[in-house]
């Protein structure tokens, strides 16, 4: 039982969210047409990327398997729609992407980190292969056809709904003996965060299934996806649940233009947005921010951030140096 | 008995290129996702020497060897070597490495794209078949097979015999305890990474003699010779050549037996295996 005493910084930043929210969920009904097509994008992005960091965050293990759980929730909507109600395959969804990382979990999580990312590395591209045979072994067609009837704004505000719950089980996380357990950096601890986690991916996947409305396997299981989602949450930073966040919206809309100007030298550029945050900005924007905050007031912040969520637990020497009142 | 040989042959040619990533990993302690992109640099570099002058594809060896030397020891020089004298533990070594390979790799994959274009290259040379105990095989199979063992061979005795193998066999056992007897572990990191790769960009030389290659394909081979690591142990030759062989023959077990299509699937089931009975490999030391 972890009580809800809150402390007013906790409150300040639960008002806060609440009114971006909020704020959020308004921007349908003054965009439409390109506009609101990019916003979908930032939203399906920070769901995704924010889910993402709810498992690598705290372990430092860079999940590479977004799109191996994205695609499963896709072909999940996909080849159940005519048969199930769609609200019922989104829970669907994100149990069968529960249920593939609690096996990969297990198999990889309790040995070295190094293994576990190789293995999601080629997750995605594995999955592919299996689907792929499948369906050549039960004779359906590669693609499948998912349609339902859903308006641009209702696909928006549906992914925001996710985005908020993604948010608010990360907050409690911090907040609860899981997260305690994070701290100890028990093997069960991560596999249980790497379940919520991927269970988040699916069920985007499979909330997004029908805006594309035909999925086949090299499009659904495409690899790209994941490193894109780890670029993002790095960029904006690891160490705040909000820090992918602020990774998504520039990428996006530097990304579009990419998309635009450079179409055939995406993966060059992907590979330079890696080194460069590897080498000039290690800890994310947050990282930055913080630290420029962190110098200006020194004297007064002692110790509790404004929102301790995530944990960072593997290794302190990862932790960003914000807690001025140490030196 | 077809799967055998077809195994064997496919076996000994992975040998070579997981050697490689064995060297990088292994000594140089540098989990290189770029590797199955030299592989491929090496692939095509072959392919375009071939296509160019019509002489063996073997000669292009001798081209690509040093090249990729060249090229693999500016990497580590100017990109590796100073994530490694910031990492503070060799966990965050761990995690900035792979991120700065992923960096590596996509642009290697970009540059191959500019050069190359996306589509599927081979060529056929020496695709006369040799018969063995009465059963057809691709004469280039068996060249590449026997190139590949004369080089692992060749590997293995440096490693074992001389000095400068020693060293590296040192420092891929205890970086520390290497510097205090005089070796100067940066460089022979440095000429570890460098030699991997050189070894890498020639496997992938000889496996484009008789297999198709596009840009894509690098993660694959990336990730069946990090399987091949692993499942033989980090740090053991002995153990990668062996596991080179076992992912030889599962792989084309499954391709013939079951779908030609499932062949990382095949790699994926011996990795969980390894993760789940073993997993410090086949001949790899318990971590302390």
């Amino acid at each position: 039982m972890s009580s809800l005493h809150l402390s007013p910084a906790e409150i300040r930043g639960l008002i806060i969210s609440v009114l971006l929210f909020a704020a959020a969920a308004a921007v349908p009904l003054l965009a439409d047409g390109y506009p609101l097509q990019i916003a979908i994008s930032i939203v399906m992005y920070t769901a995704l990327a924010t889910s993402w960091l709810l498992f690598s965050g705290p372990t430092n293990y860079i999940a590479l398997s977004t799109a191996a759980f994205f695609g499963i929730g896709m072909y999940m909507a996909a080849g159940g729609i005519d048969v199930v109600p769609y609200p019922l395959l989104i829970v669907a969804a994100g149990i069968a992407g529960a249920a593939l990382a609690a096996v990969v979990g297990l198999a990889t999580l309790r040995v070295s980190g190094v293994y576990f990312v190789i293995f999601s590395l080629g997750l995605a591209e594995l999955v592919r292969q299996i689907m792929t045979w499948l369906q050549h072994v039960l004779g359906t067609m590669s693609g499948l056809y998912v349609t339902v009837d859903r308006s641009e704004p209702m696909y928006y505000w549906q992914l925001l709904l996710l985005t908020a719950v993604i948010f608010f089980v990360g907050w409690r996380i911090g907040r609860s003996r899981l997260g305690f357990a994070l701290r100890i950096n028990t093997a069960r601890a991560k596999v249980v965060l790497f379940v919520i986690s991927s269970m988040f991916a699916s069920a985007a996947g499979a909330l997004v299934a029908p805006r594309w409305g035909y999925v086949e396997p090299v499009v659904a299981f495409s690899p790209f996806l994941s490193f894109q989602v780890v670029i993002m949450a790095l960029l904006g930073g690891t160490h705040r649940l909000w820090g992918p966040l602020l990774g998504v919206i520039p990428f996006v809309l530097v990304w579009e233009l990419i998309a635009i100007y450079f179409p055939s030298q995406t993966t060059l550029l992907l590979g330079v947005c890696f080194l460069l945050i590897v080498y000039v900005i290690p800890n994310g924007l947050t990282g930055l921010i913080e630290n420029v905050i962190g110098k200006r007031r020194k004297p007064i912040t002692a110790a509790t951030p404004a929102v301790p969520i995530v944990i960072d637990a593997s290794d302190p020497a990862a932790r960003p140096v914000v807690t001025a009142g140490n030196k | 008995m077809d799967i055998v040989i077809i195994g064997l042959l496919l076996g000994g040619t992975y040998a070579l290129m997981a050697m490689g990533l064995q060297l990088q990993y292994g000594v140089a302690r540098i989990m290189n996702l770029a590797n199955g992109e030299i592989l491929i640099a090496g692939a095509f570099s072959t392919f375009w020497f071939y296509s160019a002058t019509k002489a063996s594809p073997l000669l292009a060896l001798f081209l690509v060897a040093p090249a990729a030397f060249v090229v693999n020891w500016a990497i580590y020089r100017v990109l590796i070597y100073p994530l490694v004298r910031r990492a503070k533990s060799q966990g965050k070594l761990e995690v900035d490495s792979i991120l700065a390979t992923f960096g590596i790799s996509f642009i290697a994959v970009g540059i191959l794209l500019a050069i190359f274009g996306g589509e599927y290259l081979d060529y056929s040379y020496l695709s006369q078949p040799i018969f063995i105990f009465g059963e057809r095989y691709g004469l280039n199979r068996v060249v590449a097979f026997l190139a590949s063992v004369v080089l692992c061979a060749g590997l293995y005795l440096w490693l074992h015999k001389t000095r400068a193998g020693l060293a590296l066999r040192a420092v891929s056992v205890n970086p520390s305890a290497s510097g205090l007897v005089a070796i100067n572990v940066a460089q022979t990191s440095a000429f570890a990474f460098a030699l991997g790769g050189a070894v890498t960009a020639v496997g992938g030389g000889l496996l484009s003699m008789f297999l198709t290659f596009d840009v894509s394909l690098g993660v694959v081979f990336t990730l069946k010779a990090l399987v091949i690591v692993i499942l033989g142990g980090v740090g053991d030759i002995r153990g990668t050549i062996i596991a080179s062989f076992i992912l030889g023959f599962a792989e084309t077990a499954v391709a013939t037996l079951i779908d030609p299509g499932l062949t990382l699937a095949a790699a994926y089931v011996l990795f969980m295996i390894v993760l789940l009975v073993r997993p410090e490999g086949l001949f790899g030391r318990r971590p302390a």
